[in-house]
């Protein structure tokens, strides 16, 4: 008789423990799942080809993320808002005609090729910024909704561009092509600019969402917009705000992306919206807004082009079913961090 | 029923005058064309020769009236064959079909009202919906290239390849090039994976091919557009160890390079013009002017072109 008390009262006191204890395990977990996701890949990657973890292997995929990433960190603010960008790739092909068609008249017309490349550069991030900022008075003053503005744009946008391209193709000439190449290829301190370039947007996106108020803004709005409304808060303000931060965000990927094949073609940027939008999505943020972090969306857009390059890098899989696997690890890695919407 | 009926009676009446009597089918030729919008540079250069066509042979013949309708999708298509059948009155059709079994129906339909039908480049599922049929030559498309492969490079290498989208015309290319290196024990196709006929996704593919491969002597683009991408991955890793960069289909900028000798590393290419869409226009125009019939088969062929011939595949004011 005596033993028995003293089993018992460590008892309740283990399983409070562990009931305590367990969720706080398992949400940590839901918030590193896009993380694990990407260890385990290259774990992966790096058994089924060892070429696969050099660093110019590694440095060939950050680059390649570095477009669709800086979209993300702009489709991010969107998405947290609750609205929605359907057109992000049409207008990146758009901007990128506009900018070598721009470039191409301007070398020679300005005397100055270095001047025309520079203000080709500025041209693709104004030019974003007003089709953000068309996308946002169209949703808000327009009060339609953001899926049928933007489904709207993308069919415009890439439009124009085949008008523009005569259904061919956009180059840029020879000498100005070889001017601007240095903003892709070129390397500061070993890291290509274009990776440069997308840490410095991520950084700034994650400063500007989490430690001003207008960050905290976007985010009331995504979760309660009359709230929001009734808390004083300039709500058509801020959401246009958000689309114009992704139209700049889409014309520095595009003044990034120029340089890389000197063309504009009107498959530019076929399907980046989805690209988008996924890694902001596999990335932790809630597709109907109100949380969501930039952390996450840069890990979900590494992940992304992992496992593309994985596959590329082998070929145990039939090519057939390369689109297959993609689709099954999106589902795994949403699956690891599920329950956190 | 019975007005419909005898419609159809008289269809078959007037498609058989069309037919046997020259005089008749003589008079006027009222010819329609349909064809893909301009989604990418091929489609541009289909779109480019088809315009082009109407100028050349409107000037040239007077009783001939051509009407060019582009569509962005089948069903798209489906609905601008039902207007030139009912509407524009064609008695001649040239059509590129977007999908081989969704357009069979709409094209028998136009066949049915007693129009001539000529489909170019993608077969129909039924060819008894179809006069006559043009197009161009998968299966050299994919030998041509693998044969000049392999006499370059002297029966002995690695080569890798880039593939379009997965479609039949895409697996004849790449049979047929798979037939010709079966003769070659020597080379070694190291790998085969789909670009999409996109020069973003060739660069990246290129890109992994050469941080997988030390030693590649051969790349079988398969595109001109991809070989773009292809050029531009390459010169981005400084390698020199790939010899030949062979494309595909003969896009402008390409052959301009093999007719200035300006990179050694391609010296030749493999014609798969849209041009064919001129040439069906005109044989068929030709041929219903004279009442005439076509071959139930053309098939316009794909040619290596090199330096000594590369003037005449030079189209500068196309797109493509």
């Amino acid at each position: 008789m005596p033993p028995e008390p003293q089993t018992s009262t460590p008892q309740p006191e283990a399983a409070q423990h562990r009931s305590e204890s367990k969720p706080r395990w398992t949400e940590r977990l839901h918030g590193l799942g896009p993380v694990i996701g990407l260890v385990l890949l290259c774990i992966g990657g790096t058994l089924l080809n060892s070429d696969f973890a050099t660093v110019d292997n590694a440095m060939n995929v950050l680059t390649r993320t570095a477009f669709i990433g800086i979209i993300a960190v702009g489709m991010c603010f969107v998405i947290i808002s609750g609205g929605i960008d359907l057109s992000v790739g049409s207008m990146a092909a758009l901007i990128a005609g506009s900018v070598i068609m721009f470039i191409n008249w301007a070398g020679p017309a300005s005397g100055s090729p270095l001047m025309a490349v520079v203000m080709g550069a500025v041209l693709a991030v104004v030019l974003g910024a007003l089709f953000g900022l068309a996308h946002g008075l169209l949703i808000t003053k327009g009060r339609i909704e953001p899926f049928i503005v933007t489904l709207g744009t993308l069919g415009i946008f890439r439009a124009y561009l085949t008008y523009f391209a005569d259904g061919g193709a956009l180059t840029l000439d020879n000498d100005l092509s070889d001017l601007y190449a240095p903003v892709y290829y070129a390397s500061l301190a070993g890291i290509p600019v274009p990776v440069w370039v997308f840490v410095i947007v991520a950084i700034i996106g994650g400063v500007i969402l989490n430690r001003t108020a207008y960050g905290r803004y976007v985010q009331a709005i995504g979760s309660n917009e009359q709230v929001a409304r009734y808390a004083a808060v300039d709500v058509d303000r801020v959401k246009i705000l958000t689309y114009v931060l992704l139209g700049v965000c889409v014309g520095i990927a595009t003044l990034l992306y120029v340089p890389r094949l000197g063309s504009a073609s009107p498959t530019t940027g076929l399907l980046w919206e989805l690209e988008a939008i996924a890694a902001v999505i596999v990335g932790g943020t809630a597709l109907k807004g109100g949380a969501g972090s930039i952390t996450g969306t840069v890990v979900g857009a590494i992940l992304l082009s992992v496992i593309s390059n994985i596959l590329n890098l082998t070929s145990i899989i039939s090519v057939y079913l390369n689109a297959a696997v993609q689709g099954f690890v999106i589902i795994i890695v949403a699956f690891l961090q599920r329950g956190r919407r | 029923m019975t007005s419909f009926t005898r419609r159809i009676a008289l269809t078959a009446v007037a498609a058989a005058a069309l037919a046997s009597l020259p005089a008749f089918a003589a008079e006027k030729v009222n010819l329609g064309v349909s064809i893909p919008a301009a989604t990418h540079s091929f489609m541009g250069g289909i779109n480019y020769w088809a315009n082009q066509a109407k100028k050349d042979l409107e000037k040239e013949h007077k009783d001939l009236k051509i009407t060019i309708k582009t569509a962005a999708n089948a069903p798209e298509q489906a609905n601008q064959l039902q207007d030139l059948s009912t509407v524009t009155k064609i008695n001649a059709l040239v059509v590129f079909p977007f999908e081989s079994a969704a357009l069979t129906k709409p094209v028998a339909q136009v066949k049915a009202k007693g129009a001539y039908v000529t489909v170019v480049d993608r077969g129909l599922t039924d060819t008894s919906a179809q006069d006559a049929y043009v197009a161009g030559d998968n299966t050299a498309f994919g030998r041509i290239p693998a044969e000049y492969i392999a006499k370059q490079l002297g029966g002995k290498g690695n080569v890798v390849a880039l593939r379009g989208i997965a479609t039949t015309l895409d697996n004849e290319r790449m049979d047929a090039f798979n037939a010709v290196l079966k003769n070659y024990p020597d080379i070694k196709l190291l790998d085969a994976k789909y670009a999409n006929w996109n020069r973003d996704d060739a660069f990246k593919v290129t890109q992994d091919y050469l941080t997988r491969f030390k030693n590649i002597d051969a790349i079988w683009a398969a595109d001109d557009d991809m070989a773009v991408g292809v050029l531009k991955a390459i010169e981005q890793a400084k390698r020199d160890d790939i010899k030949i960069i062979f494309g595909g289909a003969g896009a402008k900028g390409m052959v301009k390079t093999i007719m200035d000798g300006k990179d050694k590393r391609i010296g030749a290419d493999v014609s798969y013009s849209p041009k064919f869409i001129y040439d069906a226009i005109k044989l068929t125009a030709e041929a219903r002017l004279k009442g005439e019939k076509l071959p139930a088969t053309t098939i316009i062929p794909s040619v290596l072109i090199t330096k000594e011939n590369a003037k005449d595949f030079y189209h500068p004011n196309s797109p493509f």
